[in-house]
């Protein structure tokens, strides 16, 4: 708690819930299945404006949360993206209104296939509906409605946050003035597509998943969640990243060989995978990256048309050690945008820290981000 | 932010040559100036493509779109007639391949506005003679640090606008201070420091 009062910080925050969906009258989904109730977890950073000209979404990548930033009682760390939001910071919250929510799907507060099915009295499982991006749009945009904000001045998101981004202003670009893409895909490729399939294959061949209902029994495939971590965090980083931070260190004093933990950089992964398993639920972990996989909206022949009427601004980041969503992915969906001649801005930065760099504040990074919010604040909704 | 009030001289006449309202690609846009002021006060669209870091920021800040990419990369994904004029200011001797970028521009774009230093200008020939490389207002670089990589005269250009199909709609040539020269034929080349020409494919 030792960031609370210090400057740049929005303090001590506090996740809120907001039933947007009932039984009665459920989210209809892409695939026509429906869901209620739906339960959004979300937080909000800033002050909405007296027009509601100020907002700006958050859209969070695979694991994060609606906690972007500030403080929850007793955190020893503070939000994932609090060095982008906070008062002078690039997302000044004194001059924008931040909202950041957590994914159906997901298990950080918001209704996904760990909740409690209401047709079973317990959890969902894989009985839980199988989730589009554009289910994530059709959230967020209940909860835009609920907080009273017709239009955002800023759609903001990196890595899966990015994808929904660009589903969001394809299929409703009159909500969204400006919108930010960074480390994003529109399309996996099947390497992307192939790791992903790894990881759910360890959580599924985990003899504790059960076929999905493990809560009941008490459970939890923490073996294969924890190698689904490992592997994907290793996708996260540079080579170059992994060997300036372990090189080839041991771990601990000792020298003799076996199949333990012997290098730095194995205690490092390990220990990434544990932390995983307080915060991560098995079934997220499933049905989020199969969103991501599915994802392709250019692939619609009406893609571009919504955005022929109602432009948006447009901002693309990469990094060039990303190999993750390499800045090939980025230049895709900038070619994209540009025949649909939307006004967009594209560059790739340097960085040796590989796909997690979107969450870190490399200088040129912020720099730019700021600018182009600067921007978007003198240009409005 | 509004646009500055003046733009520089050669981009003014630059400006001039872009129709109210049309779509223009700015390929070595610096920090967004001509596209900025061709989007507030002539209604124009466009798309600017730059390298310098701090160039880019700055068009960011503007407001300009603009692409952080080598010109010859951001060429390539450019669908073909796709925009109404493609500018290309000051930046035709820093590529590589001159005649692969201005074949491409005349692919996407039915106008080329390019301006060029000149390096037959009379004074650059006196200082070769004098056995030193010329260093002028429009070249103000030493041999070993300029970004220039191609060196052509306004006639050595204008063969290869011939053999690449584009046809001189307008030349515009001027002294080192900006001032218009009214001077036709060759001894533009002698005279003009610099030019700015208008150019549009053979179809």
């Amino acid at each position: 708690m030792t960031g609370t009062t210090e400057a740049g910080s929005v303090g001590v925050t506090t996740t809120q819930a907001v039933r947007l969906f009932t039984a009665e009258s459920p989210l209809v989904l892409a695939t026509g299945a429906e869901l209620g109730p739906v339960d959004v977890a979300y937080e909000t950073y800033g002050t909405l404006n007296a027009d509601a000209s100020n907002a700006v979404y958050i859209c969070h990548a695979l694991t994060g949360d609606a906690h972007a930033a500030g403080w929850h009682e007793g955190d020893k760390r503070p939000g994932w993206w609090d060095n982008l939001i906070g008062p002078g910071k690039p997302l000044d919250t004194n001059r924008f209104f931040v909202i950041c929510s957590n994914l159906i799907g997901g298990c950080r507060g918001s209704t996904g296939p760990s909740s409690p099915n209401p047709a079973t009295g317990r959890a969902y499982g894989l009985d839980f509906p199988l989730l589009d991006m554009s289910d994530f749009v059709a959230v967020h945009r209940a909860l835009l409605a609920s907080l009273g904000i017709g239009r955002l001045l800023i759609a903001l998101g990196g890595s899966l946050g990015g994808m929904q981004v660009l589903q969001w202003s394809l299929e409703h670009p009159e909500d969204i003035a400006h919108a930010a893409i960074v480390a994003a895909s529109s399309r996996l490729t099947a390497q992307n597509i192939a790791f992903s399939a790894v990881a759910r294959r360890a959580i599924m061949d985990d003899p504790q998943f059960n076929g999905g209902q493990y809560a009941i029994r008490g459970t939890n495939p923490d073996v294969g969640l924890s190698i689904a971590r490992m592997m994907a965090h290793i996708t996260y980083l540079s080579e170059d990243a992994f060997t300036e931070k372990f090189g080839r260190s041991p771990q601990g004093e000792t020298s003799r060989r076996g199949f333990g933990i012997d290098f730095a950089v194995e205690s490092y992964l390990d220990h990434q995978g544990q932390v995983f398993l307080e915060r991560f639920d098995a079934l997220s972990y499933l049905y989020l990256t199969r969103v991501m996989d599915y994802f392709d909206p250019f692939s619609r022949p009406d893609a571009l048309t919504g955005l022929a009427a109602s432009p948006v601004r447009y901002l693309v980041l990469s990094f060039d050690t990303d190999w993750r969503f390499s800045t090939e992915h980025s230049l895709r969906i900038v070619r994209h945008l540009e025949t649909a001649r939307q006004p967009i801005t594209f560059r790739e930065l340097r960085s040796p820290y590989g796909h997690d760099s979107f969450l870190l504040d490399d200088p040129t990074y912020h720099a730019t981000l700021r600018a182009w919010f600067d921007r978007a604040l003198e240009v409005g909704t | 932010m509004s646009a500055p009030a003046s733009l520089r001289l050669d981009l003014q006449l630059v400006a001039d040559q872009v129709f109210a309202g049309s779509r223009v690609l700015d390929l070595g846009c610096g920090s967004g100036s001509l596209l900025s002021h061709l989007i507030t006060r002539k209604r124009c669209t466009g798309l600017g493509v730059e390298i310098d870091p701090d160039s880019v920021l700055a068009a960011i800040r503007r407001g300009v779109p603009v692409l952080d990419r080598r010109i010859e990369d951001a060429l390539v994904d450019i669908a073909d007639d796709s925009y109404d004029t493609v500018v290309l200011s000051r930046t035709l001797q820093t590529m590589l391949r001159p005649e692969f970028v201005l074949s491409q521009m005349a692919r996407v774009a039915e106008r080329l506005v390019v301006s060029v230093p000149n390096f037959g200008w009379y004074r650059n020939r006196l200082r070769l003679l004098s056995g030193r490389m010329p260093v002028s207002k429009e070249i103000p670089y030493l041999w070993y640090n300029s970004p220039n990589l191609r060196f052509t005269t306004l006639a050595d250009l204008e063969d290869l606008f011939d053999q690449l199909g584009l046809i001189i709609d307008r030349r515009f040539t001027y002294t080192q201070h900006g001032r218009r020269l009214r001077m036709y034929g060759q001894s533009a080349n002698l005279m003009a420091s610099a030019a700015v020409y208008v150019l549009r494919p053979e179809r």
